[in-house]
């Protein structure tokens, strides 16, 4: 099986087509930025891009990953994701860091999208993704200076 | 964590003299570490230690490195850590970094806890470091004058430190230069301090987060991420009820998917072993386990709370405090408020499930997780694998979240990964991880508590008596460190907040009583404070109703001789711009509340939705820390702990139904989300005093603010928490 990622193509030889995509990466392509953090979809640490549309990899199977480009934390490139990080670092959005990646993963997803949400935009993509340490007020300061930052 | 709650009887200066540290020590190894030797102590008459070897590395590429004695789990200390060094060593904040550093219990263990045991906790790591992160700042410089002094052939009067550059007349140098040669230099005894009027980082917003970076580039940082040479991946199938042990296995089917190398019973658990987590989990689902319930906890959380709230109705076992005629005063009271409250379980559910990593190689063991209390974990690892302490390498990564759950007396996760290690013979390296079903369901919960309060009035209005019974599992009773916590059957984790309470109440009495079951509890994000301070702040803003008085007035009379709870409380209503009518709609509650040495108040507003459910809109928080170190840390806690404490109090809670936990994923154990984010606004005291922490303190006011505001709008106070259970919220 093959499977391009971050612009890279590899073959997974002979994975169970069931193994979700996220422990493909993590355990088969060594690409550890993408967390687990509940295995059922349900808290967004595990976001990455599926022909830029945001996917939970931990619920996702790797056979449907074919023929797809995919982008994970360590392969984020363009205006919107430097935006995003350069706002993240800015408000130094990141306490424990676990789920900063699916964060920012969807955020990133949510401006390419949409480069001007408003907060029920921001809400609606958002809310897949907990973070137990509370960042959400800083989270939600960098975006809107990620926004003003693509619109500028 | 551990030692502070017995230290909070002698406040921060005091601490555990060496013969107690080593009685609690030994007590520590339990059965465990027979024959493991207490660990080292710096004793008078060492030689000082080298900050160059044990707290600081100067690269000669000038990048440096502290080596941080604390875990940092989201709470930002190799940030705090950094900046004390560079204060004092005059860096340039962007040279600088921080990583874990274990195994020397002279130079890393927690001054709180007699500084001998290396651990992080009880939001000490910035009182354990004031002075020690600094004077290893203030020393290195030190040596840097003296290396580059004896280089350049000038007095070290004449050598100037500034912004990571070394200079003497018209020769400049980076810290690089010297590095080698400044930690050869012997080390001065006694180095001069900073004054507060020069610092130029410490209570500045310059120096930013130095993790940032890695943690948004997907940097592999966690336990998780480990990864080694031939490792295999296990995960585990515990009980489905606590106490429960394996009775059989049957891993026929199991051991048929590909990748799977072992399967292993640890007598109260069975593990899969194999080449990655995915035909782990695929194995784990086909094991068919019998248990042995019969010592297990087989009862429902109704069955447990009927039993405390009986046990409540009684006589405590103990009593924490007790001062004036509490009976008589009753006696004569006007008018006697009375009122039951039940907490939940709550678990810490960090985003991170617990994991561990082991490999042996020769002799020596190595551990790899975001050990907690690396010490405490030496302790396990000797006892299980029978490693000499001079064999254990502990390595402190980055935790994905605590709240407290990462340390506890029988170091589970890291015992669990110990023994499937053994199970296998230690023929290669194991990551244990759990998944998040074994998280929720693994115990080490905050514990379930049910507080019974009277309170009597006399005809003014006055609060004349108070007599408190808090029934909940005691944390330290029967644990390792119960000689050196608990004083005369008291556990001051259960009662701190109320026994201890700031309000001049003349006639007060706080008892308690420790029901036995075998659910492990532990200390959570802000630990006994998470219940007692939303019964002493719903219960003061209810009897100030009851008398007629604004519950913010009713707290200044009685708080009149506690000048820093009254410091936060006029910060916060200050800011809060409550001498206008709220807006339609619009209800506002307040609490205050000490904890940890730390002092906030948050002054809420809630809106009624046209649904009837409530939705808190904004916080306008007040903290006096001591001196704000890193005010915009200070002020990530504050926000960190508000959405925390949010999440706990409107929906959080772990309950039992037969004895199996019914809240396994996130779900139905449903941390607050984005959408549900307040607006906070944090102010803080420009305080002189000696910092304390600022981790957990952001917590307790939140619950009892929030539901004194819906109180406002209901006429009615939620004493069974979560307030989900009663109002829509």
């Amino acid at each position: 099986m093959q499977v391009t990622i971050n612009g890279q193509t590899h073959d997974l030889g002979g994975i169970d087509p069931d193994t979700p995509l996220l422990w493909a990466l993590r355990d088969n392509l060594k690409l550890r930025g993408t967390k687990f953090g509940c295995g059922a979809a349900l808290c967004g640490a595990c976001t990455v891009h599926v022909d830029g549309q945001p996917v939970r990899s931990c619920s996702f199977p790797v056979s449907e990953a074919e023929g797809t480009q995919i982008s994970t934390i360590e392969g984020i490139q363009g205006k919107v994701a430097e935006a995003v990080k350069a706002a993240w670092t800015k408000h130094d959005v990141p306490q424990c860091g676990y789920c900063q990646s699916g964060q920012i993963m969807s955020a990133v997803a949510l401006l390419a999208e949409n480069s001007k949400p408003s907060r029920a935009d921001i809400d609606g993509t958002m809310s897949g993704n907990i973070c137990r340490c509370g960042t959400y007020p800083r989270i939600l300061a960098a975006i809107t200076d990620a926004s003003k930052a693509l619109e500028g | 964590m551990i030692m502070l709650k017995f230290l909070n009887r002698a406040k921060p200066k005091g601490k555990l003299n060496r013969r107690q540290f080593l009685s609690v020590a030994a007590a520590a190894g339990g059965g465990l570490a027979i024959g493991f030797r207490p660990l080292a102590v710096l004793a008078e008459g060492d030689s000082p230690l080298n900050p160059l070897d044990v707290y600081i590395k100067i690269g000669k590429d000038s990048v440096v490195t502290v080596l941080s004695a604390h875990m940092d789990k989201g709470q930002g200390i190799y940030t705090g850590l950094a900046t004390l060094v560079a204060e004092e060593l005059d860096a340039d904040w962007s040279q600088m970094r921080t990583v874990g550093a274990t195994g020397n219990s002279k130079a890393y263990g927690n001054i709180a806890y007699g500084g001998t045991l290396q651990a992080t906790g009880s939001s000490t790591s910035i009182f354990s470091s004031w002075t020690r992160y600094r004077q290893a700042g203030a020393t290195a410089r030190a040596m840097l004058i003296e290396a580059a002094a004896k280089a350049w052939s000038v007095s070290p009067q004449d050598v100037k430190v500034e912004k990571g550059m070394i200079s003497a007349g018209s020769k400049s140098e980076p810290f690089g230069t010297f590095a080698e040669a400044a930690a050869a230099m012997p080390v001065p005894a006694n180095v001069t301090l900073k004054e507060p009027k020069d610092w130029r980082l410490i209570g500045t917003t310059e120096a930013k987060r130095v993790d940032t970076a890695e943690k948004i580039s997907g940097a592999p940082i966690y336990t998780i991420d480990v990864d080694l040479p031939n490792l295999l991946t296990a995960v585990i199938s515990r009980p489905p009820k606590f106490g429960a042990f394996v009775k059989s296995v049957d891993d026929t089917e199991a051991k048929k998917v590909a990748g799977v190398t072992d399967v292993v019973n640890i007598g109260y658990a069975v593990a899969v072993v194999a080449e990655g987590m995915w035909p782990a989990i695929k194995a784990k689902r086909l094991l068919k386990i019998e248990w042995d319930f019969s010592k297990a906890e087989t009862r429902s959380s109704s069955e447990i709370f009927d039993e405390f709230k009986k046990i409540a109705g009684e006589k405590p076992t103990v009593v924490a405090t007790s001062k004036g005629e509490v009976e008589g005063a009753f006696a004569s009271a006007e008018t006697v408020v009375e009122a039951t409250y039940e907490f939940p379980y709550l678990a810490h559910a960090t985003m991170e499930p617990m994991n561990c990593v082991v490999a042996k190689t020769g002799e020596v063991i190595e551990t790899w997780t975001a050990h907690q209390s690396s010490d405490g974990d030496t302790y396990a690892i000797a006892g299980v694998t029978g490693a000499k302490p001079e064999n254990i390498r502990t390595h402190m990564l980055y935790g994905g979240g605590s709240f407290g759950r990462r340390t506890n007396f029988q170091s589970d996760f890291v015992v669990d990964a110990l023994l499937i290690a053994k199970s296998i013979n230690y023929r290669q390296p194991v990551k244990l991880q759990w998944l998040r079903e074994d998280d929720m369901s693994g115990g080490y919960y905050r514990p379930m508590v049910v507080h019974k309060l009277r309170a009597g009035l006399d005809r003014s209005g006055e609060i004349v008596a108070w007599d408190q019974h808090i029934v909940g599992q005691s944390i330290n009773i029967g644990s390792p460190f119960e000689a050196a916590v608990v004083k005369n059957g008291i556990d001051p984790m259960s009662v701190e907040g109320a026994s201890d309470s700031p309000y001049a109440i003349p006639n007060f009495r706080v008892g308690t009583s420790y029901p036995k079951l075998p659910i492990p509890v532990l200390w959570w994000r802000s630990v006994g404070h998470s219940h007692t301070a939303y019964v002493m702040e719903t219960m003061i803003d209810e009897l100030a109703i009851a008398t007629q008085q604004d519950p913010i007035n009713l707290r200044r009379k009685l708080l009149k001789d506690s000048p820093r709870h009254l410091g936060v409380l006029e910060l916060a209503v200050s800011n809060a711009g409550w001498d206008k009518p709220a807006a339609a709609n619009v209800f506002r509650g307040f609490a205050v509340h000490e904890s940890f040495y730390s002092f906030v108040a948050q002054a809420v507003e809630v809106s009624k939705l046209d649904d009837g459910s409530f939705r808190l809109d904004r916080v306008v928080a007040a903290v006096d820390c001591g001196v704000p170190i890193n005010p915009d840390q200070i002020k990530a806690q504050m926000e960190g702990g508000i959405v925390f404490g949010l999440s706990a109090i409107t929906a959080a809670e772990i309950t039992l139904d037969k004895g199996s936990v019914q809240q396994l994923n996130f779900d139905v154990y449903d941390p607050i989300r984005i959408e549900r984010s307040p607006v906070i606004e944090v102010h803080i005291v420009p305080s002189k005093e000696s910092p304390t922490g600022i981790g957990e303190p952001p917590v307790p006011p939140l619950g009892p603010a929030l539901a004194n505001a819906i109180r406002q709008s209901t006429g009615k106070p939620v004493r069974v928490l979560p307030l989900r259970k009663a109002v829509g919220v």
